[in-house]
């Protein structure tokens, strides 16, 4: 029989509902993958057997009976340990919430579970989301299917590093600061950042809540198109999330192309810090782009140039709020309370012991960021910034349909070589925070392997908020002609573990 | 821009309830600096007359009707409690206001 | 506690001139909390009313109660206020275990309403408090200190928490600086919560029992030289929870603060503690370092920008304000303003108002309340509202009083027996037998012996002086218990006795 873990959702779905495979025998196929390789990917900090199997028990029961099934029935999927799973460990990748069982599902899980998707376990993750190598996760880094030695990108290296090895054909990331595209990026792997609304952020435990932003993470785009749309739409649990119809992703997906369109190259993404492979494939994916008859157009963005520090003060800001509830009096760790010392004392001592390096690097800059005196100067700047790099898009979005970028500066960095230089490991996100600060939609996807080490390289695209269809139209025909280069998908190249 | 001082850093930790050992508060200060310094660049528009974003979305007035909805149970809000008693949260001695 | 010497009001008052601040915190009375569907309704098991979102959970969310922003702006244009246009809600950090989320999602430089103004009344003359903003926040959750003495912070060796109240809806109001109110401060101050907590009363937007918890008062005071322009250092007086606590208050610090600056010392802006036994204040625990809230607007909701249809629809719909109801409830009980003015000092309106609707007599329903049960509550040191007595009570009293069936003093006692707990007026009477005697069988036998024992008295009235009859009157009443209609044993008396009355 055909490794059913080499099959992507789309015909997994189409066999499920045909009854030519049944969902409990997919699930089973991936649990033994799991088993298998995730020793040495460690892409999972839970795996939850038994609550796959059951999940995918009632959806070949449901086909029994004839009911209709949603088109991603079956499809097993890892969901990053960031979302709120009612009874099922929810850790964000940190010490302080270890043995937290929720009481509640995020609308994420929520939606995921209707629509019939099998969700296997909870992904390995940077400690709340900050990072960009998975290497901050209080349960040991996670490694790089393309080389296991190598960081799999963060904060969502245990989703795109699930994907890369097989082990799940979907994943849910999320999207503070390029943490599903970088991830996607360096495994090889499709991540998209929704418009920021398009994804319910209730009970997914917030980073920083005006850039966070939930989203699919796939090894073709159109399954990352198939999960956008279970996932996508309004909540009324989530005050920020849009009220407006999901824009038609999978009708792009299916209907891949870039004839006519106008596709701006970002100038300011180029230059001393970007790896020559890295260059060379974007270039190369450029001149594609062209031949399948995209007008090409060179866009100036000059705010772009501070959107790194601007994001550098904004997350932080909120994240030091957004923390402040890990405080050991009503869940999650406590530490230190021998009957002496006050809740004061015991809320710090915890934290100390909770929290990692680069989340209280984070909550003290973002602190700092905050306190009187200096608000002005930081926050207030950081929020002038941002809508300095608003106006740039604007002004961008009228002269081109999309925007593309490398997604990333270099390819995946060997574990452990940034880790105590925050400022390197920051570069990592250059070309993806824009995005994030002006809520528009983006998309990595693999344009090749640089040759000088053999490793992924990612294409971003970004859209216009609320056009994140034209992600999918452009990335389904640049990953059809490119597939067709290579004569097979991208990771049909990466060792087998 | 000033550099970050450890005393402030101490400052800091403090105020984010963090009980750093000295050696932390000293790494944290020298990465801090570093940081600040190079984040700082956002003040080159503090004088300019740009309106801030604190929010990408455009959106207002996002209410909800006066409605009941159903509450977990105290079980359920209190099953992950470090320490429980008389069914509320027990947390350590509280120092300070009446 | 420490001692704190004060000097004389008066002599405070030769010295200086006092200015004040008062920050009101109002609990709305909303179906559910400012942020999520939990319940508010009162006496709920402890965290039976609490869910992700109130709680402070990892990944929950806030979403506004349309009902909670209504209110807020119904008070700001009562208030007079101006109703912003587009303003955010913003967090203001800083931890402490009642709060879950360690920031209170609250208000800051963008307040829902501002600059506005209440009139008050203050011995007949009307004295103007500006308003300096009306903003939305939520409540914090329930502490109870076990371990100490008598379930205070102090010494306790742990605390419980109930989350019940966490994130139920308020509305802070806070005035300008009161200035130019001079002696009267305090009873500007008491007069200004008063009117306030009307003002809420009739909006309906909460039933505002200080007794409760669902209106608390926080009273900042300083002292200026006269004739200074600048405004001394204030001191902040946290939780003043009764109107007369309001004022004492207030009458306090002026007190403290004249003792400590006649005495060349400096007031340092503090927190302070009011402490209802001796109406004393003493300060709070001394922080080692300012408090800095980091305020930021609060990324997780989005901007409240009122459009100006729904405000002018809102103040098309607010009901009678509490000055006006009161002129016109004045003139239907025919008393005068002074008299109404006692009346709304007692905070007695509704309760005389409930009084006459179940059909007392309005000078009945103002006798009972502003006498009898007004000296009670001064006594006990609450709230008139807070006796256990209802008006529905106060009219079934009355009523029995004009079928006859009490007199007075009888009635008093039943008031009494009411207050005590032994039920309702009719209970009472039944149980303590308090029924005026008309059997006339019994009262002629009570009057022929009183006649029989002075019989010096019972000549003299035979004479022609009526006036003693009295005299035997007492007797007769003396020897019923009070249990007889005293009129009726004075006609009897003369009637045996063949006088004329
Ligand atoms: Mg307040
Ligand atoms: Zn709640």
């Amino acid at each position: 029989m055909a490794d059913l873990t080499r099959l992507t959702a789309a015909e997994i779905a189409v066999k499920v509902a045909s009854g030519e495979l049944t969902a409990v025998e997919v699930t089973e196929a991936h649990l033994a993958r799991i088993e298998a390789v995730d020793e040495k990917v460690h892409a999972f900090l839970h795996v939850d057997r038994e609550g796959a199997l059951a999940q995918a028990r009632a959806v070949d029961e449901k086909r029994e009976r004839g009911e209709e099934l949603g088109p991603l029935a079956g499809v097993p999927l890892a969901l990053k340990d960031i979302f709120t799973t009612q009874g099922i460990p929810t850790t964000v990748g940190s010490k302080i919430l270890e043995g937290w069982l929720p009481p509640y599902d995020a609308t994420v899980t929520k939606r995921l579970r209707d629509a019939g998707v099998v969700v296997l376990g909870k992904t390995n993750m940077d400690e709340f989301a900050m990072g960009s190598s998975t290497e901050n996760s209080a349960f040991g880094p996670t490694g790089n299917p393309w080389d296991l030695t190598r960081i799999p990108g963060g904060s969502g290296g245990g989703s795109s590093a699930s994907l890369a090895s097989f082990q799940a054909p979907l994943a849910i990331g999320t999207d503070t600061g390029g943490s599903i595209r970088q991830p996607a990026a360096v495994t090889g792997t499709v991540g998209v950042k929704p418009t920021y609304g398009a994804v319910s952020r209730y009970g997914m435990v917030a980073f920083s809540s005006s850039l966070d932003q939930g989203g699919p993470c796939a090894r073709t785009v159109l399954d990352a198109a198939l999960l956008h749309e279970v996932i996508a739409g309004h909540d009324p649990m989530d005050s920020t999330s849009i009220d407006a119809p999901v824009p038609p992703v999978v009708e792009a997906a299916r209907n891949g192309s870039v004839q006519g369109m106008r596709i701006g190259v970002v100038k300011e993404f180029a230059g001393e810090g970007y790896q020559a492979g890295v260059m060379q494939r974007f270039n190369e994916s450029v001149e594609l782009l062209r031949e399948l008859g995209a007008e090409i157009v060179e866009i100036s963005c000059p705010s772009f140039d501070k959107a790194l520090a601007a994001y550098y003060l904004i997350a932080p800001s909120e994240c030091s709020s957004n923390l402040a509830r890990f405080d050991a009096m009503r869940y999650g760790l406590r530490a230190g309370d021998d009957g002496s010392r006050s809740a004061e004392e015991v809320t710090a001592l915890t934290r100390a012991e909770g929290f990692g390096a680069e989340v209280k690097r984070r909550i003290m800059l973002g602190t700092y960021a905050l306190s009187s005196g200096y608000y002005d100067a930081y926050y207030g700047s950081a929020q002038k910034v941002r809508t300095l790099i608003t106006r740039d898009f604007e002004k961008a979005f009228e002269q081109v349909d999309v925007l593309i970028s490398p997604t990333t500066p270099t390819t995946a960095f060997p574990i452990g070589e940034r880790a105590d230089d925050p400022m390197a490991m920051y570069l990592a996100d250059l070309c993806t925070i824009p995005a994030n600060l002006a809520g528009n939609a983006a998309m990595s996807l693999p344009c090749g392997l640089a040759p000088e080490d053999g490793l992924p390289v990612g294409l971003q695209i970004i859209a216009p908020a609320m056009a994140d269809d034209r992600l999918y139209k452009v990335g389904a025909a640049v990953e059809a002609a490119l597939t067709a280069t290579w004569g097979h998908p991208l990771l049909e190249e990466a060792p087998s573990l | 821009m000033p550099g970050i001082t450890r005393e402030e850093v101490a400052h800091l930790a403090r105020l984010a309830r963090l009980e750093l050992k000295d050696e932390e508060l000293d790494h944290f200060a020298g990465q801090l600096d570093d940081i600040i310094g190079a984040v700082a660049r956002v003040s080159e528009v503090a004088d300019q007359d740009v309106p801030p974003t604190s929010h990408p979305l455009p959106l207002t007035n996002v209410m909800r009707p006066d409605e009941v909805r159903p509450s977990l149970t105290p079980q359920e809000a209190l099953a992950c409690a470090p320490a429980q008693e008389q069914q509320r949260f027990k947390v350590p001695q509280i120092l300070g206001e009446e | 506690m420490t001692v704190t010497e004060l000097v004389s009001y008066e002599d405070a008052m030769a010295a200086y001139e006092p200015v004040m601040g008062l920050e009101v915190h109002v609990e709305l009375g909303t179906k559910t909390k400012m942020f999520c569907g939990c319940s508010t309704t009162l006496g709920a098991e402890p965290n039976a009313q609490t869910c992700p979102t109130c709680l402070g959970l990892p990944g929950s969310l806030p979403v506004v109660n349309a009902t909670g922003v209504e209110s807020a702006i119904k008070i700001g244009l009562a208030l007079n206020c101006e109703i912003a246009e587009w303003c955010r809600f913003a967090r203001k950090n800083y931890f402490y275990p009642d709060m879950p989320k360690n920031f209170q999602t609250s208000q800051y430089d963008e307040p829902i309403a501002f600059n506005g103004y209440l009139d008050v009344e203050v011995e007949g003359e009307i004295f103007r408090v500006e308003i300096e903003r009306a903003h939305m926040e939520e409540d914090t959750g329930k502490s109870t200190h076990v371990g100490g003495a008598t379930g205070r912070i102090q010494g306790a060796s742990h605390s419980l928490l109930d989350y019940n109240r966490a994130g139920i809806p308020l509305i802070e109001i806070v005035t300008k600086p009161i200035v130019g109110a001079g002696e009267k401060a305090p009873e500007v101050a008491k007069a200004y919560v008063t009117e306030l907590r009307e003002l809420i009363k009739a909006l309906g937007v909460s039933e505002a029992r200080m007794e409760m918890g669902q209106m608390r008062c926080d009273v900042n005071l300083s002292l200026r030289p006269h004739g200074a322009e600048k405004f001394g250092t204030r001191s902040e007086t946290k939780n003043v929870n009764s109107l007369r606590s309001v004022e004492r208050a207030a009458r306090f610090e002026i007190q403290r603060h004249a003792a400590v600056l006649g005495g060349g010392g400096t007031i340092i802006q503090e927190t302070r503690h009011f402490h209802e036994e001796d109406g004393s204040t003493t300060p709070g625990r001394v922080k080692e370092e300012a408090e800095d809230y980091r305020y930021f607007p609060e990324p997780d909701l989005v901007p409240v920008a009122p459009s100006r249809e729904w405000v002018e629809e809102l103040r098309a719909g607010l009901p009678e304000l509490p000055r006006v109801r009161r002129t016109r409830l004045r003139e239907d009980w025919g008393i005068s303003e002074h008299e109404m003015q006692s009346v709304l000092n007692a905070g007695a309106i509704d309760l005389i108002s409930a009084t006459i609707d179940a059909g007392a007599p309005a000078d009945q329903a103002r006798k009972w309340w502003m006498g009898e049960l007004a000296r009670r509550a001064n006594e006990e040191g609450t709230e008139l509202a807070a006796l256990p007595i209802t008006p529905e009570q106060i009219a079934r009293v009355c009523a029995l009083v004009k079928e006859g069936s009490l007199n007075d003093k009888l009635a008093r006692q039943v008031i009494e027996g009411v207050l005590a707990g032994e039920g309702d007026p009719d209970t009472v009477v039944e149980k303590r037998g308090l029924k005026v005697v008309s059997d006339e069988g019994a009262l002629g036998t009570a009057v022929d012996e009183a006649i029989a024992a002075n019989a010096a008295i019972a000549d003299k009235i035979r004479g022609g002086k009526v006036a003693a009859a009295g005299a035997l009157v007492g007797a007769v009443m003396k020897a019923t218990r009070g249990q007889a209609d005293a009129a009726r044993v004075r006609e009897l008396i003369l009637e045996k006795l063949g006088v004329e009355g």
